[in-house]
């Protein structure tokens, strides 16, 4: 068996109340005091990790992510349970802490450094490699009042990375300024994956944890409610935020191992969902671009002011690809009586990449489905496509080209042959 | 404890640039910079000369000098602004640095030792500015003066154990930080700095005695301006500050773990 990168062991963080802070005194020099009240923000939490895994830690804001990356860190200490990590630990919680403003870039890349433990001596080594990773120029040996706060980042990113650590935590709140750095950074986040560092990142972002994660767990008031793949926690999340008007969310595991997850309160509902090819056959190999029709049945159980039909595909990532409503395309229907039915079609040519798609079908009352939530539903039809008659492409999209080529000079050589 | 002294040498290169840093800083936007650290205790040797020199350079026994005065205020200025920067300065050390804190997981004792380094720089300069002025005065050092390694090093642990026990304790209590800015003013003036201890009426002799600060001070009193050996009750002061030191480190100890849930 290999040895786990990182093992919690059932921790919590209980916030007490000493009711008092001469009592809380006393109990450092061992007076048992009775503790005013205990309050648990997370508890019982308990995974592993192995060498070169990367894991994301889901949940919504208040579930106790952040304490327990904290407790991960060791800046907090658990009240229960225990951490054990293999290696060096290095975590982007928050990126240019610590920065002094009157400093140059050299300088606070020299300290913050230091202040993750690396030796000084070793620090001199790393500094040119720093240097180049920033590509902030001169810049470098300016002070940091004069940087933009994404010179800021992109120095601060630098160092924190400039180990290749064997546990990286990063925090969601990595905003590291322009789209080109923030490639760049995922781009080392990635290779350190490859070379076998342990990953653990908490995120809101499905595309950032789908990209780059093997696993995700969710935490939903300070609990542990799912640990699995990335796109079912995705799911399952997504659910969770629809159901904060308090219906019920279930996970089936449909026949072919996935789980699926449904919510909402049920007053509309699909009864069927088909993709047609245009003879009005169901399918589920598409060629690229094949044109087809979405169509979902829809039962109206009770009486609705306004219905608007969504629907997203999702790539085998569980990234979405495409995605829209009746609400922006200005159809949304209703009010509705109890025993309505509506069939609603939507067709469009299938302009995707070869590979397996799913689509998440939700029905409320607005554009969104936070606010009145009559159905959602992941993984409600799986397909796939092929590329059965088009020139050989990669990637996600059909895009397909037009492709000119003059012939602008003619060598001599070449004429030689004509002749 | 060891785990702590452990801790604290790994971060020694840590440390020693965070004080360099400090100066750097300091330097980098003020003309005089580095200067400022002794003009500022200068200055106020300056004002309390001008001010009280008529009153009290009479009383100033022993010493045949019109800048007598003057050179007692500076060595008691000295050992005392060593002192207060280091309390001060511990008092708010943690609460200061709260984000760091809470989002980075490094020895917290470095802290400290950032400020008892750059105090302690601080006032390597001045005594050396002392040691550079008083011959110009008409003073010329004894050899007594080799006291001061000793007297710089007591001072700088009795503050340490002073500041960071209470610097612990205000993360908890800030009310702490606001009472020690009252209690340190009314300190400086129950300790012999502006004023001779032999001018102390008798009654308050006893209670003078419970000052750790009063064998300090007189001890640089002693070596830099009477050209004598300072006050047996430094070994008092030794004790006390060890004492000190010990509760510091162990409340600290215990604190630390509770420290990030409160800031």
């Amino acid at each position: 068996m290999i040895r786990p990168a990182l093992v919690v062991n059932g921790i919590g963080k209980a916030y007490v109340e000493y009711g008092g802070e001469l009592r809380r005194f006393a109990s450092w020099f061992g007076v048992p005091i009775t503790l005013e009240s205990q309050h648990w923000v997370i508890r019982n939490i308990t995974f592993r990790v192995d060498p070169g895994e990367s894991v994301g830690i889901i949940g919504q804001n208040g579930a106790g992510k952040s304490t327990l990356l904290k407790m991960i860190v060791g800046t907090t200490r658990p009240t229960e349970g225990d951490v054990s990590m293999d290696g060096r630990v290095s975590a982007l919680l928050e990126l240019g802490l610590g920065f002094n403003l009157e400093l140059t870039g050299r300088e606070n890349a020299v300290h913050s450094a230091g202040i993750t433990g690396i030796p000084h001596a070793q620090i001199s080594e790393l500094m040119p490699e720093i240097e180049a990773f920033a590509e902030i120029g001169e810049y470098f040996d300016q002070p940091i009042r004069t940087y933009s706060s994404g010179m800021q980042m992109r120095v601060a990113f630098a160092v924190a990375t400039a180990l290749r650590p064997d546990v990286l935590i990063v925090d969601e709140a990595l905003s590291v300024g322009d789209s080109y750095f923030v490639h760049k950074c995922f781009d080392r986040i990635r290779k350190f994956r490859e070379l076998g560092t342990t990953l653990l990142i908490v995120s809101h972002d499905p595309g950032a944890v789908q990209a780059l994660c093997d696993r995700a767990i969710l935490l939903n008031n300070g609990k542990m409610v799912l640990d699995g793949e990335p796109r079912e926690v995705f799911d399952y999340y997504n659910a969770l935020i629809a159901e904060k008007e308090n219906s019920t969310v279930r996970t089936e595991r449909s026949a072919d191992g996935r789980i699926a997850t449904e919510s909402g309160t049920g007053e509309a509902f699909v009864d069927r969902l088909d993709l047609l090819d245009e003879s009005g056959a169901a399918v589920e190999y598409v060629g690229v671009g094949q044109i087809v029709t979405l169509r979902a049945y829809v039962s109206v159980r009770n009486d609705v002011n306004r219905l608007v039909f969504g629907y997203m595909i999702r790539d085998r990532l569980g990234q979405a690809v495409f995605g829209t409503n009746t609400h922006h395309t200005g159809q949304a229907c209703g009010p509705l009586a109890s025993g309505d039915r509506v069939e609603i079609s939507a067709r469009f040519p299938m302009n995707f990449g070869p590979g397996a798609y799913s689509v998440s079908i939700a029905l409320s009352e607005t554009e969104t489905h936070l606010a009145k939530n009559y159905q959602w539903r992941d993984l409600a039809l799986v397909f796939n496509v092929a590329n059965l008659d088009k020139s050989t492409f990669v990637g996600s999209a059909w895009v397909p080209p037009v492709i000119q080529i003059e012939h602008v000079a003619t060598s001599a050589a070449s004429e030689g042959l004509a002749r | 404890m060891s785990a702590l002294i452990r801790a604290a040498w790994r971060y020694r290169g840590f440390v020693a640039s965070s004080v360099a840093n400090e100066f750097k800083s300091r330097l980098s936007r003020s003309r005089f910079g580095v200067a400022w650290i002794v003009l500022h205790p200068l200055a106020q040797v300056l004002i309390f000369a001008t001010i009280l020199s008529s009153v009290l350079a009479a009383r100033l026994e022993g010493i045949d000098n019109k800048y007598a005065y003057a050179a007692f205020l500076m060595a008691g200025i000295a050992c005392w602004s060593l002192f207060a920067e280091i309390v001060q300065r511990c008092l708010t050390v943690f609460i200061d640095s709260a984000s760091l804190l809470k989002k980075v997981q490094f020895p917290r004792i470095t802290l400290p030792m950032v400020v008892i380094g750059s105090a302690t720089i601080n006032n390597l300069a001045l005594l050396a500015m002392v040691l550079l002025i008083f011959p110009l005065l008409g003073l010329m050092p004894t050899l007594y003066v080799l006291w001061l390694p000793l007297l710089v090093a007591l001072t700088v642990a009795l503050a340490t154990g002073v500041g960071l026990l209470l610097g612990t304790l205000n993360v908890f209590a800030r009310d702490i930080g606001q009472v020690m800015a009252v209690v340190i003013q009314f300190w400086f003036w129950v300790t012999p700095i502006i004023y001779p201890v032999s001018i102390v009426p008798e009654a308050f002799r006893s209670t003078l005695a419970l000052n750790p600060m009063v064998p300090l001070v007189m001890g640089y009193q002693n070596v830099l301006v009477y050209g004598k050996a300072p006050p047996l009750g430094l070994i008092g002061v030794a004790l006390v500050a060890l004492v000190a030191l010990l509760l510091a480190m162990l409340v600290f100890r215990r604190a630390s773990s509770e420290m990030v849930d409160i800031l």
